[in-house]
Parts: structure tokens; C-alpha cells; sequence
């Protein structure tokens, strides 16, 4: 096995008997403790934030990850070719609109809890995905869309066969930037009651228990990271598959 | 990493002229006309007895005196049948602003006209109405603008004439009965100290990674070997949320300042400022520092080579070509980072960092609306602001860098 | 047969194609030449209607090409284009098997045809069925591109630039292959190309085409001894002499007569044959046949004649 290997299958072993076993592991926190604070956060157990934060951000990219893709594909046949300049316009500036702000202004929408975290992250979510795939669907090499229709392919031929899997790889990576926000999102949507593991953070912060803090904190960092670097792998074996870059 | 926008490829804005010549109507204008026409079913503002309680539905006509509601109705359909028909896109821009201003003095008007004469407690805010109009009719202000290809520096003067005019129209004090005004009005003083610590994260922390990472991104073009373990480095940092990262440098940051005295003279602490301004620094390395990696990398070989063979020294030869044909690359990475720091700023606020995060979640905590509002509105109008005044410099120094390329 | 008639297309207020007509008889290449902007893409590609012409028809082995629908006629249309536009994300058998999967051909009958055409372009199938287009060289790219564009065994191979990428050898490989392949197919090409020579050495008719219009369409002989145009003449560049030596053979002036020393074969061309006179300073040489029996000789003023100007 290859060593960077055995790092990301320890660190992912170590995580999950974190969150699954955290009073094992009460001695590492207990010199941030003062005062006698507890050192591990029991309120609500680990492993059902970890998994409601999880399955927040996996539906919320879910459905952006098919809307925008469904958009992107809209704009770019002759039909929908009138909203491309505009579509790229608001995927572009859309992101500048910060995420902490699409959560706070969803809550006067739709209240508490964990609605309105879902749909910012979806909202939000959306426009990295739509970016990338506009851009995968536009740039694709002028000879192969050439080539498609001059064989004969149909509309949906082009699309399915050859189209959509060529920009895979660059629709991956737009998921890949809106999951790595959506985690994020996520946590700070603790803020208006939604169960992820940013309550930890947050009941760190009021009560000022570093201790809890750092839990939260290395639990919700260390789940970015693996699932940023486990997409970032899966994009890099999708390049090389759909031969769009040369085997090393 | 923001992906730079590609040029369009041929064959789609082949299709885009054929399609647009094709059908008697405009496409989007069909979808603003949808939009603005369930409006007017909508409620145009919301009034509500006092700040907390909820509020109730007011449509134009019961928000607004006849004759402005009647003027402000027709306004929009006139704006509706300029949108669907096939309008030049000049027109459409200067109409869709125009009802954009009329929208905005309407909502105040509505404001002063809901509010009862003397009653401080009653709050009035924008319904959902207004804000699918003002959506609407900003879409159309967009895509004219896009469809104009207007210039970075005719760009920036729109976006300029756009604040000129909200200055203007909160100065009057036309929207000073709106409940978001009502929220300033309480907290005028608190307003601009957060509002110049938000802006102090943001710009401070973009300051000190270009001082940084600038420099580092040069080492970076020179050592190849050290470029993938520090990139990965910032990479992985970037990655971290940053309520998770705000936290995990309150640890090492209180231990600082309990243990080396200078740490404590210096103001760092556990919480504040510090571990905010450090994570800030943090997030924004790897946009810098990858833009001036590939700034460098991307800079002609021929050039390079010419001013290696005029005689150059290897500091003249950055100082005087490298640098100067990357700065388009390292300029957008100051917006992307920018622009990412003015949202993140945010977030420093639950950690003690001040900034209008903290109207945010102060409003959060008390469901308190309009409080969430005052923060999230400048935060986004600061961001805005900042991505398209970056974005048309980048534009020009991009179109500049290139024209002295070819010279 | 393909027959072109009045072919016009309008960009907005320009004449791209202006009213070309000509026909390409069955098992010919046509080759069309014109300098850049002159049309002969888009003329190519309003015969699989890739673009649609404004005016005018395209008549195939005497069908309009607006009888089907354009999907369905491309599918019976050869298309190889420069830079190839082999699918990335397909091994070659795949690509090569891009259109008999379109017309839902058997497996097995896919399969056959794929090898069959891997073989016949050089590429022993066991090796390259599996090999991913960016694992090709650029002659190995160009011959699986031309390999799927005859995959369906169209009777009419459409090639814009097919051999634009390719260096001076490979290319001078390619097209003789092209040649060898098309004798044995049958295949009409229409081929569209910037290159005079390429021209001159695929075509068995030469379009020359200029602003739109078409100036010429003629075999290469004639197009080198009569340019109807100027420009006709500047595109074929002041070596005209030489370049029709380079159309004729040996055998075709080969007389009864002694001579001696270094023989030349009969099927060189007259270009070689007045090289070898000039180089070797004699006014004779005797002419061998592929066995080596000497069948005659060869004058420099035979030559001579044969490269003035026609009267």
C-alpha cells in the first residue's frame, strides 16, 4: 500500500472511532478544559451531527448538482442559447453574494432549523456547479463536437454520449467547490438551530470551552478534507479515463 | 480556485445570433413578464406592529397612495412589454434601471404611508413583491448589460451612478421609515465601528497574504520541487471551514498569549481579532500565491528570453518583465480574495471579532429580522461592489498587459 | 456520383457560396483548392448539410440530400476532418465503430468491420482495438480517423484538411494510402485542402475556388496548362512546367530506339526521368518495364515539349 494511502485510511479510521467512541478519547481534550468543563461534548451524541451534517450537504448537492447541470445543458442547445451570456453573468457574480448571507437571509424566509440551511446550501451550492459546467460544455474541443455531428448523431446522442461525459470532469471539480462550501455552510448553519456539527463549535464558543471548540472543529475539518481529497482523486482518475489527460 | 471564464466557443454564440433572430419575443423577457406579473400578486410591503411579531401582507395599492401605486403599476407594464418585445439593448437597460429607482422611492413612500403618524414600535419592510420585482427587473438590467459588452470603465460608472443614487436616497431620509433604517437608526454609532472592523479583517488580512504570498509564489516559480507540498499545504487550509478553523487557532492563540508576554502586549488573545485576522491571512495564501505561480509560469518564454539576452539581472528581469506581464493573474486573484474575505468576515464575528457579522447573529439570536438584514445587506452590496470594480480592472489590465504585449 | 448544383449560402450580408455547380463522377476525387475565406469548408459542409445551404441542392447518386432527415443522411456520408475529432473518451475500436453503432449494425458485424479496417490501415488490431486516442501518434490519429469515417462503408467520404497536421513524410504516406484505400473501396471523395500539391497529386478533378465562386474545375493537367484565372495560376506558383512532368509517366512517352547507360523504369514519372537527364548529361535514356527488360527510351525533347505551354 501506498503510504499516502495509509494516511487517509488512518485518518478516516481515527475520525470515525472519534465520533462514534468521543468519551475514548476525553484524556486529549481535557487539558483545554478549565474549571472542571466537561471535555467532550455530550448534549447531542457525535456521530448523529456528523451524520445530519452529512446528509444536509448530500442532498443539498444532489439537487443543485442536477438543477444546475439540467440549466447548463438548457443554455447551451440552440433553444436556451439566449440565456448563456446571462446564466455565465450570474453564476459568476452570483458567488460573490456570501454564503453566511444567503443563510441569514433565507431565515426570514423560511424560518428556523434545518429548512433553511438546506436551501441555502442548495441556492448557494448551485453556482459553482452551473460555472463549471458551462464552462465544460462550452470549451469542449471544437473537432470532437464537429466530428459528433458530422457522423450523424442526434441532438441527445451528442449530449449523452459524447458531450456531457467529456465535461464530467470539469462538473466535478465545480462539485467538489460547492461541497468543500457547503461543509462549511453547513457548520455555521448550527446558528439557526440546523443539527450539524458546528452546534459543537458553537457551544464551545458560549460556554468557552476551547475544548469543545477543538472537537468540533477537527471533526468538521478533517471530513472537509477527506471529502475534498477523495473528489479530487475521483476527478483525476475521470480525466484519465475519458482520456484527457495522457496515463503517467 | 475560481476558474478564469473561458471565451465563448464559436459554434454556441453562432447558434445564440441565429436563435435570437428567430422568434417575434424575447425569451428572458417572457420570464421577467412571469416574474414581475406574479408580483403584482404578491405583497408589496410588509407591515408589522413591532419588531418581533409576525408581519402581515400589504398588495401595491393598499401600501402606496392611488395615484403612485397606479404610476408605479404601469411603470412596470410598460417595463414588461419593453422586456418581451425585441428591444434594442440600450433601452432596456435605461428602463430597467429607471424602475429600479421608481421600486426603490416607492418602498419608502409605502413605508412613511403604512407607518402610523408617531408610532416608533411599527416596522414596514420590503414584501415579497418587491423583491421578485427588484429581481426581476435587475435581471434585465444584466443581461442588457451583458448583452451591451459594455466596457470595465463604463461598467464601473453604472455601478458608480447606482451608489450614487442609494446615497442620495438614504441621505433625503425617503427610507428612513423602513424597518432596516429603523435598525440603523438604533445603532447608528455600532453601525460604522463594525462596519470599518469588517473592512479592517477583509482589507488587513488581503494586505499582509500579498506581502506574503507574492514573494512566496516567486520562490514557488523558481523551486519546482517545493511547489506541490506548499500547495497542497494552503490547499488543505483553504478546505477547512472556517467556523472549524476561527475555532482551532483559539487554542494555540490563548496558549500564546498566556505564555509570551509579547504575544500579550501585542493584544492576542484567544479570541478577537487575532485568530481572525490569521485565519483570514490563511485563506486567502493559496489564491495568491497560486496566481502568482501561474502568472509567472505563463509569461512568454520569448519575452523572458529577450530580457535575458538584453543583459538583464535576474531582479531586473522580474521587477521589469515578469512581474508586470503576471499582474493580471496575481490582480484576480486580489478579487477572489477579496471577495471571499468580505464574506468570511462574517463569520468572525462568533468569535469575538466584531464586524457586521455580528448584526447577523445578534439578529439571529433575538429573531430579530431587520437586525439580520443590516448586517447581510452591506456585507453583500460590499462584496458586490468589490467583485465588479475588480473584475473590470482586471478586465483592463488584462486588455492592457495584452496590447503591450503585441506592440 | 454527387452532383452539386447552385449551391449559394449567405452569412447576413455575405455571399460565402456563390452558385457553384459541379459533379463528381462515381470513384473520383474531386480536391478543392482556393486560398482562405473562399469557401470550399463551407461548401464541404453544406453536402452532409452540417450547414444548411441558402440556395441550391445536393443531389447523391441522384437522392436530394434534403429527402432525409440531416442526421440520418450524415450517418451515410464519410466525414474526416483536421485535428481528427476522435472522441477522448473512447478507445479506437469504439470510435471506428462510432456509426455501424448508429445504425444498429450486429456486434459481430461491428466487430468484423472494425478489424478488418484496423488491418487494412496498418494498425494490427490485437494492439490498437484497446488504445486510447491520446495514447496515438498523429499518423496513427489521422488513419483512425479516416478508419471511422469508412466504417459504415459510405459510397461518398467527405475530408476537409484531413492530413493538415501531419508532417511532410507521413503525409506523403497518408495520402498514397488514402489512394490505395480509395482504389479498392470505389469510394467518390470530395476533398477540400490549401495545399496546390496535395491537390494536384490526390485529385482526379481539381475545384478551384475564389471569393465564393467557382473559377475552375478541371482535371489537373488542365488545370496547370490552362489556369482560367490568375489566381488559378499564382495558386499553382511559377513551377508549373515541372508539376505537369510530375502527372506524366515515362510509359507515356517512351519510344522505340538505342540508348544506354543507367536505365529509368517505366512508370517513374517524366519529372524523375528529366531530373535523371539532367543530372546524368545525356539527351537519351533507356526505359526498363517492372521485370527489367528494356522496352524503349525516353528524349529530353520529348520532355521538353511535353512541359511547354500548350499552343
Amino acid at each position: 500500500m501506498r503510504p499516502s494511502l495509509i494516511v487517509r485510511v488512518g485518518v478516516l479510521a481515527l475520525l470515525v472511532a472519534f465520533v462514534t467512541q468521543p468519551e475514548s478519547f476525553a484524556w486529549a481534550f481535557e487539558p483545554l478544559t478549565r474549571n472542571g468543563q466537561p471535555a467532550i461534548y455530550t448534549q447531542n451524541s457525535l456521530i448523529n451531527l456528523t451524520l445530519s451534517h452529512l446528509a444536509i450537504v448530500a442532498v443539498a448537492t444532489v439537487c443543485a448538482t442536477l438543477l444546475a447541470v439540467g440549466l447548463a445543458v438548457l443554455v447551451t442547445r440552440p433553444f436556451g442559447a439566449e440565456f448563456l451570456p446571462l446564466s455565465r453573468a450570474i453564476a459568476n457574480l452570483g458567488q460573490t453574494f456570501p454564503p453566511v448571507a444567503v443563510l441569514a437571509l433565507a431565515v426570514p424566509v423560511l424560518g428556523f432549523g434545518t429548512g433553511p440551511t438546506l436551501v441555502a446550501l442548495f441556492l448557494y451550492g448551485l453556482l459553482p456547479i452551473l460555472e463549471n459546467a458551462l464552462t465544460g460544455l462550452t470549451t469542449l474541443p471544437p473537432a470532437v463536437t464537429e466530428a459528433a455531428r458530422g457522423v450523424g448523431m442526434t441532438g441527445w446522442q451528442r449530449l449523452l454520449d459524447v458531450e456531457l461525459p467529456l465535461a464530467t470532469p470539469v462538473i466535478l471539480a465545480g462539485i467538489r467547490l460547492s461541497v468543500v462550501i457547503s461543509v462549511a455552510t453547513a457548520t455555521i448553519g448550527s446558528t439557526v438551530a440546523a443539527s450539524t456539527l458546528g452546534e459543537v463549535i458553537i457551544a464551545g464558543l458560549l460556554t468557552n470551552n476551547v475544548a469543545f471548540i477543538a472537537q468540533g472543529g477537527l471533526v468538521v475539518g478533517i471530513i472537509a478534507v477527506l471529502i475534498y481529497d477523495a473528489l479530487t482523486g475521483l476527478e483525476a482518475s475521470l480525466l484519465q479515463r475519458t482520456g484527457q489527460r495522457r496515463p503517467a | 480556485m475560481r476558474r478564469a471564464t473561458s471565451p465563448e466557443a464559436p459554434e454556441v454564440s453562432a447558434i445564440a445570433t441565429t436563435a435570437r433572430s428567430r422568434l417575434p419575443f424575447d425569451k428572458l423577457g417572457v420570464l421577467i413578464a412571469a416574474m414581475a406579473g406574479s408580483a403584482a400578486f404578491l405583497p408589496f410591503a410588509t407591515f408589522r406592529v413591532n419588531r418581533i411579531v409576525l408581519g402581515e401582507g400589504r398588495a401595491l395599492f393598499a401600501a402606496l397612495p392611488f395615484g403612485e401605486a397606479a404610476f408605479l403599476a404601469i411603470a412596470i407594464a410598460a417595463g414588461i412589454v419593453l422586456a418581451v418585445s425585441k428591444t434594442p439593448a440600450r433601452w432596456r437597460l435605461a428602463v430597467s434601471l429607471a424602475i429600479l429607482v421608481a421600486l426603490c422611492v416607492a418602498i419608502g413612500h409605502a413605508s412613511t404611508f403604512l407607518t402610523p403618524p408617531g408610532d416608533r414600535m411599527a416596522r414596514v419592510s420590503p414584501g415579497s413583491g418587491f423583491w421578485l420585482s427588484i429581481f426581476a427587473f435587475a435581471l434585465l438590467a444584466a443581461d442588457a448589460i451583458v448583452r451591451l459588452k459594455l466596457a470595465p470603465i463604463v461598467r464601473i460608472g453604472i455601478l458608480a451612478a447606482v451608489a450614487l443614487f442609494l446615497a442620495l436616497l438614504l441621505a433625503s431620509g425617503t427610507l428612513s421609515d423602513l424597518s432596516i433604517l429603523r435598525e440603523y437608526a438604533n445603532r447608528g454609532d455600532t453601525f460604522w465601528r463594525e462596519a470599518r472592523t469588517h473592512l479592517a479583517l477583509a482589507l488587513g488580512s488581503l494586505a499582509v497574504a500579498v506581502v506574503a504570498g507574492v514573494p512566496l509564489g516567486i520562490v514557488l516559480h523558481g523551486r519546482r520541487g517545493w511547489r506541490a507540498p506548499v500547495l497542497s499545504v494552503l490547499n488543505v487550509i483553504q478546505t477547512i471551514p472556517s467556523l472549524a478553523l476561527f475555532g482551532l487557532l483559539i487554542a494555540p492563540l490563548a496558549w500564546l498569549a498566556a505564555n509570551v508576554p509579547l504575544a500579550a502586549a501585542l493584544g492576542i488573545s484567544g479570541i478577537g481579532a487575532a485568530p481572525a485576522m490569521v485565519a483570514l491571512f490563511a485563506y486567502s495564501l493559496l489564491p495568491v500565491v497560486a496566481n502568482t505561480v501561474v502568472g509567472l509560469d505563463n509569461v512568454p518564454p520569448a519575452a523572458d528570453d529577450a530580457a535575458r539576452g538584453m543583459g538583464m539581472t535576474d531582479w531586473q528581469r522580474l521587477v521589469g518583465v515578469q512581474l508586470p506581464l503576471s499582474f493580471p493573474v496575481i490582480l484576480t486573484s486580489i478579487r477572489i480574495v477579496l471577495v471571499q474575505n468580505i464574506g468570511l468576515a462574517t463569520v468572525a464575528a462568533l468569535i469575538g471579532a466584531g464586524g457586521l457579522g455580528v448584526f447577523v447573529f445578534q439578529g439571529i439570536g433575538q429573531s430579530a429580522m431587520d437586525l439580520v438584514l443590516l448586517g447581510a445587506v452591506p456585507t453583500v452590496a460590499l462584496a458586490f461592489v468589490a467583485a465588479v470594480v475588480l473584475d473590470a480592472t482586471v478586465e483592463m489590465a488584462s486588455t492592457r498587459s495584452a496590447r503591450r504585449g503585441r506592440d | 456520383m454527387v452532383e452539386i448544383d447552385d449551391l449559394t449560402k449567405d452569412y447576413a450580408a455575405r455571399r460565402v457560396v456563390d452558385g457553384v455547380s459541379f459533379t463528381v463522377g462515381d470513384g473520383e476525387i474531386a480536391a478543392v483548392v482556393g486560398p482562405s475565406g473562399s469557401g470550399k469548408t463551407t461548401l464541404l459542409r453544406m453536402i452532409n448539410r452540417l450547414i444548411e445551404p441558402s440556395s441550391g441542392s445536393v443531389r447523391i447518386d441522384g437522392k436530394d440530400t434534403r429527402a432525409v432527415p440531416p442526421h440520418v443522411l450524415r450517418r451515410g456520408i464519410g466525414y474526416a476532418i483536421q485535428g481528427y475529432g476522435l472522441f477522448p473518451h473512447r478507445t479506437v475500436a469504439q470510435n471506428i465503430a462510432t456509426v455501424p453503432r448508429l445504425m444498429g449494425w450486429a456486434r459481430a458485424r461491428i466487430d468484423a468491420r472494425v478489424d478488418a479496417l484496423l488491418d487494412l490501415f496498418q494498425l494490427p488490431a490485437a494492439e490498437f482495438r484497446h488504445r486510447m486516442p491520446n495514447s496515438l501518434s498523429g499518423g496513427q490519429q489521422q488513419r483512425v480517423g479516416v478508419a471511422r469515417a469508412l466504417a459504415a462503408e459510405p459510397n461518398v467520404l467527405l475530408m476537409d484538411e484531413p492530413f493538415g497536421a501531419l508532417d511532410p513524410i507521413i503525409r506523403t504516406k497518408a495520402q498514397s494510402d488514402l489512394l490505395a484505400i480509395q482504389r479498392r473501396f470505389g469510394t467518390t471523395i470530395i476533398v477540400v485542402t490549401h495545399d496546390i500539391e496535395e491537390a494536384i497529386h490526390l485529385g482526379s478533378r481539381i475545384a478551384v475556388l475564389d471569393a465564393g465562386k467557382l473559377v475552375q474545375y478541371a482535371t489537373p493537367a488542365d488545370v496547370i496548362a490552362r489556369p482560367a484565372t490568375p489566381l488559378v495560376a499564382e495558386l499553382i506558383g511559377g513551377d508549373r512546367p515541372f508539376r505537369l512532368l510530375s502527372l506524366g509517366k515515362v510509359v507515356d512517352l517512351v519510344e522505340a530506339g538505342p540508348a544506354s547507360g543507367e536505365p529509368i523504369r517505366a512508370d517513374a514519372s517524366l519529372r524523375d526521368a528529366y531530373a535523371e537527364l539532367l543530372w546524368t548529361r545525356r539527351d537519351v535514356l533507356p526505359v526498363i518495364d517492372a521485370t527489367g527488360t528494356v522496352v524503349g527510351r525516353i528524349r529530353r525533347d520529348a520532355i521538353t515539349v511535353r512541359a511547354g505551354a500548350p499552343s
